[in-house]
Order: C-alpha cells, then structure tokens, then sequence
C-alpha cells in the first residue's frame, strides 16, 4: 500500500505507535515519532513509497522523539533516536523532517557496506547515468533538481549506492534536499514542484525538500550503469563549461566523498579504478539551469 | 535461577536454531547484536557454522557489512600497534597488550569479529613518566582534561588520561595496573607484570600469560558500572575459557594465580555467570575451589539478581523495572568499590557542583555530517 492511500490520522497513529515501515529500496525503515507535523511531512514527500506491514525485517528502527520537560513548552526540541540510541544532538521541533532525513542518511552510510556508498547524486535518461559526485556547496542538489524537473529519473541526491561486483548503482529516489536560493529556482523552473514548507535555521541554513516524481519512484528498483561522471562547480554569472576532468582526480574525489571506502579495503580501490575507467569524466561549471539541461541534452545526444 | 535467554544469546550458543527464525525473530536479533556489539561476533559464528547462507538476504547483508568491518578494523588495529611499538622501542620498556588488541595479536578466538574503539597498554608504573615522553615525542596527545581530571587520574586511576594521535586519530590508553589505586580489591600488579609472554612474531611486544588474561578479563567486568559493553564482556570471558582452558596447566593454575594476585572474587563472578548464562564448560574441581572468592550469602544472592539482569542486551526489547534498579544498583557498586567513602563523595561533589568546561573538540558532535 501507498503511503498516499492511508489517511493522515492513520498516518500519525502508526508513526506513535512505531509501526510505520517505509520502503526505501532497497532497505526498510521503521519509524516512530510524536512529532505532530511529521506525518503531514511523509505523506508529502513520501507519497508515492510503500508501506510494510509492521511483521517484516526492518533494516533501521529510527525514532524522532519531542524532548520532555521544559523542553517540550519552551523552544521544543527533538531528538533522532537510532534503534532507542540517541544519536544526534536535539533540533528545533521544525526541523524535524529534516532530522529524519539526515538520520536515515546516516544509517544507511554507516551500517551498509554490501555498497560503496558515495556522496553523489545520480541521474538517468534514456538509459543512460550520470553520477554527480560534490562537497558541499557545488550546487549538486540544485543542479540534480533541475534535470529531474526536466524529465530526467531521479535516482539519489545523497547517496549512490554503488554495487561493488556488478559495477550497478542504486538510489531511493528519497526526496531532493534544496537549500537557501535553490529553493526559489526550482519553484521559478517547476511551479508544480511539491515542496515542503521552507525550515529557515538550521545548520545549512533555510531547507525546503522537494518531492521526487513519481515514475522515479514507480523505478526505484532499476540500477544503473555509469556513463558519465561529472563535476558540478557552481559560479555565479559563468558560461556553461563542460571540460574533461583527470580520471586520477575524478578517483581521488569519489574516494574521498565515500562514506566506507577505507572499510571496503582492495575491493573499493579496484571498484572505484573501474568506475572512472567506464565513464568519461567531466568538471561542469555553470550559473543557470537551463544552459545545464542544454549541455545535459547534448551530452545525452552525443553532441560534446 | 536460570534466567530466560535473549535471542542474541540463544543464537551465539545454538547457532542452528536461526534456520527457523522468523523475520520479526531476525528483526529482533540483529538489534540486539548490533547494540551489544556482537553482530560481527554473531556473523563469524555462523560463518564458522555454515550457516550464513540459511540467512535471509536482509539481515544477512548486516551480517556480512559487520563482518567487513570488524575484518578492517583488525586490520587497522595491527598497524597501529605496530605503530605503538616503533614508537616506545627506545623507551627501555616491555610494551604488555591488554584486552581487544592482545586477543587480536595473540590471535585468539575472543577476538574473532571483536570492536575495538582504542588500544590499552601496561606498563610499570616505575617507567610511566619515561613511556610518556616517548608517545609524546611521536604525535600522542592528552585530552584537555582541567587540572582536576589530571590529578584524579594521575593519583587515583590506573591509567593516565587517554591519549590521542595527532595524526592518526587512534586512541590510546596507557595503564601502569589494572584496577584504580584507591579499588578495594589489591592486585598485585608486579606480580603480573614479572609473568607476561612474549608475543610470538613480534619485538617487544607482551601479552599478559594466560590465566592472566582471564582474570584481568573478569577484573575489568565485575568492577565495570556500566553495561553498554557488558554481555560482550561476558561472551570474552566465556572465549577465554572455552579456548585457554586447553592451555595444558591452564584450570590447575587459575584459582591459585587469583589467590596470588588477589582476584579470587572477581573470578567467583565471572565462573558463576558465564557457566549460568552461557553455559561455559569448567571443570567441577575449578568451580568447587573457585568457591573461596564467594561472598556471603546474602550477597551472593543479590548479586545474582543483579547482574543475570545488568548482563542482559542494552536494548528496548530488555528495558524493564528490574533491569533498571540492577543496572543502577550495580553502577553504585562500581564506584562503592573503586574508591573509599569519603573519595567518591568528594569527587562526585565536585563533579555534580562544578559543570566542567567543555573545550570545542569535547563537545558532543553529530557523528557524521551527512547533509551537504
């Protein structure tokens, strides 16, 4: 069942209960939480995700709970719990969707090492993959955002999950996480784009988190292959510029944007070796979104 | 009383039964193991069985990414011992691993799929200055820790406050006895120290004899207040004597070495719960002469009801009234023990009165940034 088909009280009654059990494919989270505006949050955002009944393994027991006490009248606080653990320091109660975001982020990076999980946003158009590896403050999210707004499949912002052996990666299709001006022009580009309401504050500064189309999540079970890896390197008032990046730096960049690549040992460096092998590797500098989907379209038509 | 088993304890003992295990049994297991530490431990054990492939692909990837990692960290933990030993080769000193990182180099079964978050040394407490030095001159800092925390340590632990590598990020903790100055119990530390092996394949590397380790092993549990570790800390104990028990001279040896060292009770309690808990195998003649550690009756019987409910999983699926109160009973215990009356009112005093200043690298941190 879709999280769309239950209503809202139900919604709120099974996360109190703790028997809420998302699909992230390829995990399941089981989340429980007394935050009121959470379950209006899921059903927003995850709209188009499954739901488990609550007798099935679930990979990650997380909890959002409201901190007790003064805290709870005077600038209420939560707390992400990892399996009854403690795991974060406490945020502002509006901030709380966005805590359970980063806490599944987190879960996911530290316990699943049957991938390399590298810090990457990861596209897909007419079968065809681009891994969009990125510090912070590249314009990753914002680019990533733009293309899926214009018919690419989403298949992560966050986190790629490359497949060691097959050479595959997976995404969750989770939703796209915009910050300060990128939430504006996204809105600008996609007026029908399903937003979160914008949570200014916190440590990155004002979040918005934009819904994934559906056909990328009705997909979220096809992997891809890599065939390109590109750069994003956001300067403001820039011409698009595609050029060819070093794959020995590209190498370097994957590795170091890895959550577990120390813990994958030979097997990550031989896996990363064929990943830069397989693809062309690029550093794209750009200003605006619609010069990116040209030069996207391009290099989807063999025109670079 | 032999208490009702928790699933990660059935499964460790009687690995077979996992085949019929149902997803919320696996669901619950591999909580369980995660948060005691002994996923790993639970992963090798069914490797060891054959039996992984009998898990279901879900918990059987965490299974298999604990058992990864647990594989790295031994590797990791070798190098930086090797590291530890360069460095404190010019200190005229016998380098004595202790715990995790001496199961590991001395390749014993209590390390297999074992965690390790730092590294401890022994060394005697005569070169401690000397031993310092050295670690300092090759990158090893100490936390900033006020100068209460210094003295506290400096004249009443058995161990100077951890160190840090600069560098490296490792944590070292460097102990010249195993149990704090002020404990109760009196361990005779140079005797101890007069009996370390040498570690074969190694220069200048020790690990403490055998019935040694399973003392210190016991030590360091039944004088421990909290029990985050405490099941994996039980399931050493059992390693150590399931496999040192084949040492030739091993269960012959241990009750008088703990009346020489002063460990006979410690050694009572870690008999009596890994034979009542874990159904550890030893000899009937050791648990009849083991009796002379026994305390009184009264509170032999207390600690019983304690510790069958403290050395049960850390976990929500074990929270309860009673394991609350024996946790807290015996977190009171641990400090009663460690130092006189007057001592740990005086430090808790100070501790409860004056909020320590946190320096920026103390801070609690989020573990990983994870949004860009």
């Amino acid at each position: 069942m879709k999280i769309s088909e239950v209503p809202l009280a139900e919604l709120a009654r099974l996360l109190r209960c703790g028997d809420l059990l998302l699909r992230l494919t390829p995990f399941v989270a089981r989340v429980a939480s007394d935050v009121p505006s959470l379950a209006q949050d899921i059903a927003l955002m995850y709209a188009d995700f499954d739901i488990c009944p609550p007798n099935v393994f679930a990979d990650f027991h997380v909890q959002v709970w409201r901190d007790s006490g003064v805290r709870r009248w005077i600038k209420p606080q939560a707390r992400f719990s990892f399996d009854g653990q403690p795991s974060f320091t406490g945020l502002p109660v509006a901030q709380a969707f966005a805590m359970l975001e980063w806490g599944l982020n987190w879960c996911v990076a530290a316990h699943s090492h049957q991938y390399l999980v590298i810090h990457a946003a990861v596209i897909e158009k007419n079968g065809k993959a681009v891994v969009l590896p990125a510090p912070p403050g590249s314009g990753k999210s914002t680019l990533c955002a733009g293309l899926v707004m214009k018919g690419w499949r989403l298949l992560s912002d966050e986190l790629a999950l490359y497949e060691l052996q097959s050479g595959l990666i997976y995404g969750m299709a989770r939703p796209i996480s915009l910050k300060n001006q990128s939430i504006d022009i996204i809105k600008r580009l996609a007026p029908d784009a399903v937003m979160t309401a914008p949570v200014p504050d916190t440590t990155k500064g004002t979040i918005a988190l934009l819904r994934p189309s559906v056909s990328s999540v009705m997909r979220v079970k096809e992997p891809v292959q890599a065939t390109w890896i590109v750069l994003p390197n956001y300067v403001h008032g820039s011409p698009p510029i595609l050029a060819p990046h070093s794959r020995a730096r590209t190498f370097m960049l994957l590795a170091e944007q890895s959550f577990n690549y120390d813990t994958q040992g030979q097997n990550g460096f031989d896996a990363v070796t064929a990943l830069v092998d397989r693809t062309q590797c690029y550093q794209f500098t750009y200003s605006s979104l619609d010069d990116a989907q040209r030069v996207f379209d391009n290099l989807l038509q063999g025109q670079v | 009383m032999a208490p009702p088993r928790d699933l990660i304890v059935t499964a460790l003992l009687t690995p077979a039964v996992i085949t019929r295990f149902s997803g919320q049994q696996w669901d619950l297991l591999i909580r369980q193991a995660r948060r005691t530490k002994l996923l790993a431990r639970l992963a090798h054990t069914l490797e060891g069985a054959g039996l992984l492939k009998a898990v279901p692909m879900a918990p059987r990837l965490h299974l298999t990414s604990a058992l990864k990692l647990a594989n790295r960290q031994d590797r990791s933990l070798r190098w930086e011992v090797a590291c530890i030993c360069k460095e404190l080769a010019d200190a005229g000193v016998r380098v004595t691993l202790l715990k995790g990182a001496a199961y590991a180099m001395a390749k014993l079964a209590a390390a297999n799929g074992r965690s390790f978050s730092d590294i401890d040394i022994l060394v005697p407490k005569a070169a401690l200055l000397n031993v310092e030095s050295e670690l300092m001159l090759h990158g090893w800092q100490g936390g900033h820790h006020d100068a209460y925390d210094q003295r506290y340590y400096r004249r009443w632990m058995h161990e100077i406050p951890p160190l840090r590598h600069v560098r490296r990020g490792t944590t070292l903790d460097v102990h010249h006895a195993i149990l704090p100055e002020t404990a109760r119990v009196k361990v005779n530390t140079s005797a101890l120290l007069a009996a370390v092996v040498p570690l074969q394949g190694h220069t200048n590397l020790y690990v403490l004899q055998p019935v040694d380790m399973l003392l210190h092993s016991a030590t360091h549990l039944f004088h421990e207040g909290d029990f985050e570790k405490g099941l994996r800390d039980l399931f050493d104990l059992d390693s150590l004597l399931r496999h040192l028990g084949a040492t030739p001279g091993f269960w012959e040896q241990l009750v008088p070495r703990a009346v020489t060292l002063g460990l006979t009770r410690p050694l009572y309690y870690a008999l009596r719960y890994t034979t009542l808990m874990l159904d550890t195998p030893v000899p009937a003649h050791v648990l009849e002469a083991a009796q002379i550690g026994k305390p009184p009756a009264l509170v032999a019987w207390l600690m019983d009801a304690c510790y069958v409910r403290a050395l049960r999983p850390v976990h929500v699926s074990t929270n309860s009234p009673a394991t609350w109160v024996a946790r807290f009973a015996l977190y009171v215990r641990s400090h009663w023990i460690r130092m006189p009356f007057y001592l740990l009112a005086y430090h808790l005093g100070r501790k409860a009165l004056i909020r320590p200043k946190l320096h920026d690298d103390e801070k609690p941190v989020v573990k990983v940034d994870l949004k860009a």
